[in-house]
């Protein structure tokens, strides 16, 4: 019931945001609804609810392993957007508050869904309502970006769309009903037929893979990140992608339970692998720093699906990467943000100084940086970790040595193009913009927060986070 | 399967190739309205017995793909003013011959997937596939936008037409799916190529192409 009031509390404050008339006070929404939102996840977290085993809805093991980071996330952009939207107000903000707030109430759908069909439509809504928040800037560059998200997410839609028509079709040549619930999926796993659950887990992967970001279906993600304002790409970043990987995970506990498991483990290792390389490759050449956070981030949905791959403790791996990941991603979008408005431009030719500019959120912005290659002591080293250990213990050499050699070039790419705008000698249109007051706390206390969170999370990983992803493993794979 | 089914679905068969052979927008987008309503006939005539469910599906099928996205389409081909030739990315005949050959791929590949016997023998799988392969050449081997928009339909069409393998089954999953997917998704393309015209003053996606590595 409560965790009805997860999707509920976000839809009715997007109701409200559209009807609001003031365009002033209008975004002290989005941090009124994520504040509700988070502690309703926290409290849920604590005291996990007993789930009816056939309801389509509902708070279950995995949605509890990853939605209260999806909360936690929300309302540090939610507090962050309330002074950016001030700086903007130059743009309307009606239709950019209410589609957030409708985000928010989606991903709780969609995390929550434990129905493939009901999955579907959540993610394809999902969609549809970030349309208006990546061309909020109203340039034409984001339009291009809009058109490419569009057009790319559409067909990974329509080929989602066309995987869950074959799994359908599996149960029913199995002698089912055709019901795609999850739970029944995976009960009456033995009995759906192979040719039509193998066709489904392809186009599946396909289709979240798309939405998640894997290589070679990554094309919209750079365009998209680097044209959005900052809270937009954390959300994205974020949030969204942790919707398609907790479907591709749902998905393929049922493939698994069909006995295509090892078949289902190959192409996740392959596409995650590819996902990292590509990442790798193009984090050594881009020269836009928006843009590398998008390549930064293709290379983390790379080592999920790698986590996804390896066995129990892979996946709880991939989990705890999932909340590092996020949190992280998070800090260094706000503060790449202030970065940018400090700097007026986005790429190393034209950015250079901004330790003189913009001293606290380039200090954040190397602070992520670090963290997010995997660099001790913050989250993403300690989960990569697990996943190189999962990795060893399930007799896969190769692939870790595959995993940190792409590990270590992206680590270059990276570092290379952020020394590259923090260091040297401010450009004389930055240091016009340094007597302005870019660095309230209102844009600098929500990234350096992310980044403690991201800390803390490596360094003393909550007892009660544990048992959360330990109890989505057994879900996804029960214990035989 | 009746008699009137298979002849529909192959007449939409035949439309994907002349999807792909046709040189001009207008008799594109036609094309595309004619599938659409080809289509949307087919759960009416599928029915055992009359139902007002099917009728309804149908109804607003072929509202939508005959009617509404159609004619959105033309009000945006006019109002951007472009010209009315399509331009190839993959040639008219290259594309042509890929089509005919994955309509005959599709056509062997049901054979290798078990169906269910009253499937068995029916041009639903094959003329689905056939339609999303087709969706795909267009997608990539077109450069207007509208084309792509076109091309998009087509592979929906496939994806509406494999669904109804499953209308007796999961009914509102077909539906829901179907019509929430083709309303809003061209909804949005609509809004959005209106925007990019303002912004472009054309709809060649080629000149998409300040955001690359």
């Amino acid at each position: 019931m409560r965790g009805d009031l997860l999707i509920m509390v976000p839809l009715a404050g997007a109701l409200v945001a559209a009807a609001w008339p003031s365009d002033r006070t209008r975004p002290w929404l989005l941090p009124a609804a994520g504040l509700v939102h988070t502690a309703l996840a926290l409290w849920l977290l604590a005291r996990p609810p007993a789930v009816a085993p056939g309801a389509w809805l509902g708070f279950d093991p995995l949605a509890r392993a990853v939605l209260p980071v999806v909360s936690l996330l929300f309302l540090v952009c939610a507090a962050y957007a309330v002074p950016y939207l001030r700086m903007r107000a130059e743009r309307r903000n009606r239709v950019f508050v209410a589609s957030l707030l409708a985000v928010l109430g989606l991903l709780s759908a969609a995390h929550q869904a434990r129905h493939l069909g009901l999955l579907w439509v959540t993610t394809e809504a999902l969609t549809i309502a970030t349309v208006p928040l990546l061309h909020f800037n109203g340039t034409p560059r984001a339009f291009e970006a809009t058109w490419k998200y569009l057009l790319i997410g559409g067909t990974g839609i329509a080929l989602s769309l066309l995987g869950t028509f074959c799994m359908s079709y599996a149960y029913v040549c199995g002698g089912g009903g055709g019901d795609l619930a999850f739970a029944t999926l995976m009960a009456h796993g033995p009995a759906l037929s192979r040719p039509w659950v193998l066709m489904a887990w392809v186009l599946l992967l396909a289709g979240y893979g798309t939405k998640m970001g894997l290589a070679p279906m990554h094309t919209w993600k750079p365009d998209a990140y680097g044209e959005a304002p900052a809270i937009v790409g954390a959300v994205l970043a974020g949030c969204v992608t942790t919707v398609a990987f907790a479907a591709i995970l749902r998905v393929r506990a049922v493939v698994a339970a069909a006995g295509a498991g090892a078949a289902t483990d190959r192409t996740l290792l392959v596409i995650g692998l590819c996902s990292m390389a590509a990442a790798a490759v193009f984090l050594l050449g881009t020269r836009d720093f928006k843009r590398m956070l998008a390549y930064s981030s293709v290379e983390q949905m790379g080592v999920l699906a790698c986590g996804a791959a390896l066995g129990r403790a892979g996946v709880w791996a991939a989990l705890f990467h999932v909340w590092s990941n996020s949190l992280t991603k998070g800090s260094l979008f706000l503060s790449s943000g202030t970065i940018r408005r400090a700097a007026g431009a986005r790429t190393v030719d034209q950015v250079s100084g901004m330790q003189v500019v913009a001293p606290r959120s380039a200090a954040i912005f190397v602070a992520g940086l670090f963290a997010i290659t995997a660099c001790p002591p913050f989250g993403p080293f300690f989960s990569q970790l697990r996943v190189l250990r999962a990795a060893f213990e399930t007799g896969h050499g190769a692939v870790a040595a595959l995993f940190l050699a792409c590990a270590l070039f992206a680590f270059f790419g990276a570092t290379r193009l952020v020394f590259a705008i923090v260091d040297g000698r401010p450009k004389a249109e930055a240091r016009r913009a340094a007597g302005r007051p870019l660095e309230s706390a209102g844009v600098v206390v929500p990234p350096l927060l992310l980044l403690g969170l991201s800390l803390w999370l490596g360094v003393a990983t909550p007892e009660v986070l544990r048992q959360a992803w330990t109890a989505a493993v057994e879900q996804l794979s029960p214990a035989p | 399967m009746s008699e009137p089914v298979s002849l529909l679905i192959g007449l939409a068969m035949g439309l994907n190739l002349l999807a792909l052979a046709t040189s001009r927008m207008p008799s594109l987008i036609r094309i595309v309205a004619a599938q659409g309503v080809a289509l949307g006939l087919v759960p009416v005539l599928m029915a055992d017995q009359a139902s007002w469910l099917a009728a309804l599906v149908a109804a607003v099928t072929v509202l939508l793909k005959g009617i509404v996205i159609p004619n959105l389409l033309r009000r945006a081909m006019r109002a951007v003013k472009i010209d009315r030739e399509i331009e190839p990315f993959i040639g008219f005949v290259p594309s042509l011959l890929l089509g005919a050959a994955g309509t005959i791929a599709a056509v062997g590949c049901t054979r290798l997937v078990p169906l269910l016997p009253e499937h068995a023998g029916t041009l639903l799988v094959p003329g689905a596939l056939a339609s999303v392969f087709t969706g795909f050449i267009l997608l990539i081997g077109r450069v207007k936008a509208i084309s792509q928009v076109c091309g998009y339909l087509i592979l929906e069409n496939g994806i509406y037409l494999f669904g109804l393998l499953l209308i007796r089954s999961t009914p509102l999953l077909v539906e829901s799916g179907i019509l929430l997917d083709l309303t809003v998704a061209v909804f949005v393309i609509g809004i959005i190529m209106d925007r990019i015209q303002r912004a472009f003053d054309s709809l060649d996606t080629r000149k998409l192409t300040v955001l690359r590595e």
